[in-house]
C-alpha cells in the first residue's frame, strides 16, 4: 500500500471519528431526555401520563424502522437548514444524530427501568420532586448501564457511517468502498476493515471498563 | 399523632376491583410503638403506605401530626413526608452511593448546605454505629449494617415519625434484635413514633406498645401488645401467638395416648401462664403466689414441673409452666379451678397415662 494511500487511510480515520463522535454526543443529548420521558411516562413510573409515552413511542419507533440510508435522503432538506449544505462530512453529522438519539432513548429507558422501584419508593418517602428522582437516583444508579448502552450506539453509528458516502461524507466505510471495492484495491480494502475491527473493539473495551468502574453494586 | 379515618384502598382493574383495604381507622399516640400484623396479601403494606401517601387512598381521610396529608397537594405533601421517615424490607439504598451519602440524601432534597449535612451526618453515623464505614457502598455492607442505614437515612430530618415496612424480614434473628433494639432506644430517646408492619410475632412482641391485627383488608383485632398477645380473640392472632408461645411437649410424654377424658390413674397435662399485668386488678396477678404448694396442700394432688420459662413482652415479665397433676379426678378439676380463680391463665391440654 502506497504511501498516498496510507494518507488516505488516516483522512478517513478522522473524519470517521469526526462524524461518529460528534453525533454520539449530540444524540445523547437528544436521546437522554427522550428515554427519561419514555422511563417516567410509563403507567406505574413517577409521572404516569399515556398520551405522551405512547406518541413519543410512536415517533422513536416510526425513526428507528427507517433504514438510514433512506433517512439520510429522505432529511436532506432538513440537513441543508441545519448545517447549510446537504453534502459532506459535517452534514453526514445530521442524519447520524437523528438515527441515533431514538435507538439510544430506547437503550437508556431500558436502563432506567432496572432502577429498583423500592429505591425510587424511599426517595419518593423523603420527599423528593420527580425532578430529584430522576437527577439524584435514577440516572446515577443507572449510569453504568446506560455507559452500556452508549457504547452500543457507538458502535451501530459506526457502522452507519460507512453509508455517509452516499452524502459525500467520506469516512473510512467510504474508503472502503470506493477504493476497495470499487476499484478492486484488496489491500485497501483489508486495511479498513482491520481498522474498523480494532476501533468497535477499542470502544467496546474502553465502553466495559467505564461500566465496571461506575458499577458499585458489586462486591469489592 | 397519626390517625386513620375511614381509609379505604381499592385497585380497580378491567379483571374486576381490588379492595385492599376496607375502612380502617387507626390512632397511634406520639411516643408510641404501634405494630401491625398480618400474613402476606393482609393489606399491612397498603395500609402502611396510605400513611405517608405512597399509596393514595381511595376514600377516608390520613392525618400526621395535625395535618391531613389527604388534603394537601404535591408540593405540601413532599413537604409533610420530611416529617415521616421510612425503612424498608430490603433496605433500598441507593448503591451508587457511600454510607455517607446515603445518609445525606434526604438532607440534599431538602437543599441544606453542604457544612450541615456533613455535621448531620456525623450525628446519624454515630448513633447508628457506622462511623467507620461512612466510605463504604451498599454492597460491602451486611444486611444488618444496611438497614442501620436505613435507619440513620430515615432519621435525617428529625421526622416525628417512623414507618417500618417489615425492616426485619430479611434479617437474621440476632441482627432482627439488634435491630429492634436500635428501634427501641431512638424511640424512647427522641419520642419518635413508630408504625411498624410485620409478619413476625417475635418482632410485636419484643418492641411494641400496642398492635393490630390485620386480616383480608380489615383490622380484625386491636389493643395493648400485652392485652392481644395474652388473650388473643381472633383466631389469626391466637395462630399468631402460637408461633412465639407455642408449648412444647417432651418427647417423653406419649401424646399420642392422650384423652380429654379422665381414666384412673390419668395424669393431666396443663400449661400455665402467669401474667404480671399491671391492668388487672391487684389480687388476681397470679404471679405473686405459690400456686404449686397451694395445689398440693389444698387437693391432695401431686404436681410434677415438665418445663417452665420465664418471658418478657416489651417489658413486662410473664412466666410459662407445663406441668402434669396426678390425683384423682376431683382433685384434678378443683386443682383447674383453683388456678383459674388464682388469675392464672390455663390450658388444658389433655390426660395422658
Amino acid at each position: 500500500m502506497s504511501a498516498n494511500m496510507i494518507e488516505l487511510l488516516v483522512k478517513s480515520l478522522g473524519e470517521t471519528c469526526y462524524m461518529v463522535l460528534i453525533a454520539i454526543v449530540l444524540a445523547t443529548l437528544i436521546g437522554l431526555p427522550l428515554g427519561v420521558i419514555l422511563t417516567v411516562t410509563r403507567k406505574d413510573h413517577i409521572m404516569p401520563n399515556s398520551v405522551v409515552h405512547n406518541v413519543l413511542g410512536a415517533v422513536v419507533n416510526a425513526t428507528r424502522s427507517t433504514p438510514f440510508i433512506i433517512l439520510m435522503v429522505a432529511i436532506i432538506p432538513f440537513t441543508r437548514m441545519i448545517v447549510g449544505s446537504s453534502i459532506g462530512t459535517t452534514a453526514a453529522i445530521v442524519p447520524l444524530t437523528i438515527t441515533a438519539a431514538p435507538f439510544i432513548a430506547r437503550v437508556i429507558e431500558s436502563s432506567l427501568l432496572e432502577v429498583d422501584r423500592g429505591v425510587i419508593e424511599a426517595a419518593q418517602s423523603m420527599g423528593a420532586s420527580p425532578l430529584q428522582i430522576i437527577s439524584k437516583v435514577m440516572l446515577p444508579e443507572s449510569l453504568h448501564s446506560i455507559v452500556l448502552g452508549i457504547t452500543l450506539a457507538l458502535i451501530a453509528l459506526i457502522g452507519a457511517s460507512a453509508m455517509a458516502g452516499a452524502l459525500g461524507g467520506g469516512g473510512l466505510g467510504d474508503l472502503a468502498i470506493r477504493y476497495g471495492y470499487q476499484r478492486f484495491q484488496m489491500d485497501v480494502m483489508i486495511a479498513t476493515v482491520v481498522v474498523l475491527i480494532v476501533m468497535v473493539q477499542g470502544v467496546q473495551t474502553i465502553g466495559n471498563a467505564l461500566s465496571r468502574k461506575l458499577n458499585k453494586n458489586k462486591l469489592s | 399523632m397519626i390517625k386513620l379515618v375511614d381509609v379505604e384502598k381499592t385497585y380497580f382493574s378491567k379483571a374486576g376491583d381490588i379492595s385492599a383495604l376496607k375502612k380502617t381507622n387507626i390512632e397511634v399516640k406520639e411516643g408510641e410503638i404501634f405494630g401491625i400484623i398480618g400474613l402476606s396479601g393482609a393489606g399491612k403494606s397498603t395500609l402502611i403506605r396510605c400513611i405517608n401517601m405512597l399509596e393514595v387512598p381511595t376514600g377516608g381521610k390520613v392525618f400526621v401530626d395535625g395535618q391531613e396529608l389527604t388534603a394537601m397537594n404535591e408540593a405540601q405533601l413532599r413537604k409533610a413526608r420530611q416529617n415521616i421517615g421510612m425503612i424498608f424490607q430490603h433496605f433500598n439504598l441507593l448503591a451508587s452511593r457511600t454510607v455517607f451519602d446515603n445518609i445525606a440524601f434526604p438532607l440534599e432534597i431538602q437543599g441544606m448546605t453542604k457544612d450541615k449535612i456533613a455535621e448531620r451526618v456525623g450525628e446519624l453515623l454515630d448513633l447508628v454505629q457506622l462511623t467507620d464505614r461512612a466510605d463504604y457502598y451498599p454492597s460491602q455492607l451486611s444486611g444488618g449494617q444496611k438497614q442501620r442505614v436505613g435507619i440513620a437515612r430515615a432519621l435525617a430530618s428529625n421526622p416525628k415519625v417512623l414507618l417500618s415496612d417489615e425492616a426485619t424480614s430479611a434479617l437474621d434473628p440476632q441482627t432482627t434484635k439488634s435491630i429492634l433494639q436500635l428501634l427501641r432506644d431512638i424511640n424512647k430517646r427522641l419520642n419518635l413514633t413508630i408504625v411498624m408492619i410485620t409478619h413476625q410475632m417475635e418482632v410485636v412482641k419484643e418492641i411494641c406498645d400496642r398492635v393490630a391485627v390485620i386480616e383480608n383488608g380489615v383490622i380484625i383485632e386491636e389493643g395493648t401488645m400485652y392485652k392481644v398477645f395474652t388473650e388473643p380473640q381472633m383466631e389469626t392472632t391466637q395462630e399468631f401467638v402460637k408461633t412465639v408461645n407455642d408449648i412444647k411437649i417432651p418427647p417423653i410424654i406419649d401424646t399420642h395416648a392422650m384423652k380429654q377424658q379422665y381414666f384412673p390413674g390419668a395424669r393431666l397435662l396443663v400449661n400455665l401462664t402467669f401474667l404480671d399485668s399491671g391492668e388487672s386488678n391487684e389480687e388476681k396477678t397470679g404471679a405473686d403466689q405459690p400456686l404449686v404448694s397451694a395445689l398440693i396442700k389444698k387437693f391432695g394432688v401431686d404436681v410434677n414441673i415438665i418445663s417452665g420459662k420465664v418471658d418478657y413482652l416489651k417489658d413486662t415479665p410473664y412466666g410459662t409452666l407445663l406441668v402434669e397433676i396426678m390425683g384423682d379426678e376431683r382433685g384434678i378439676a378443683d386443682s383447674v379451678r383453683y388456678a383459674k380463680d388464682a388469675g392464672v391463665k390455663v390450658e388444658v391440654i389433655g390426660y395422658v397415662g
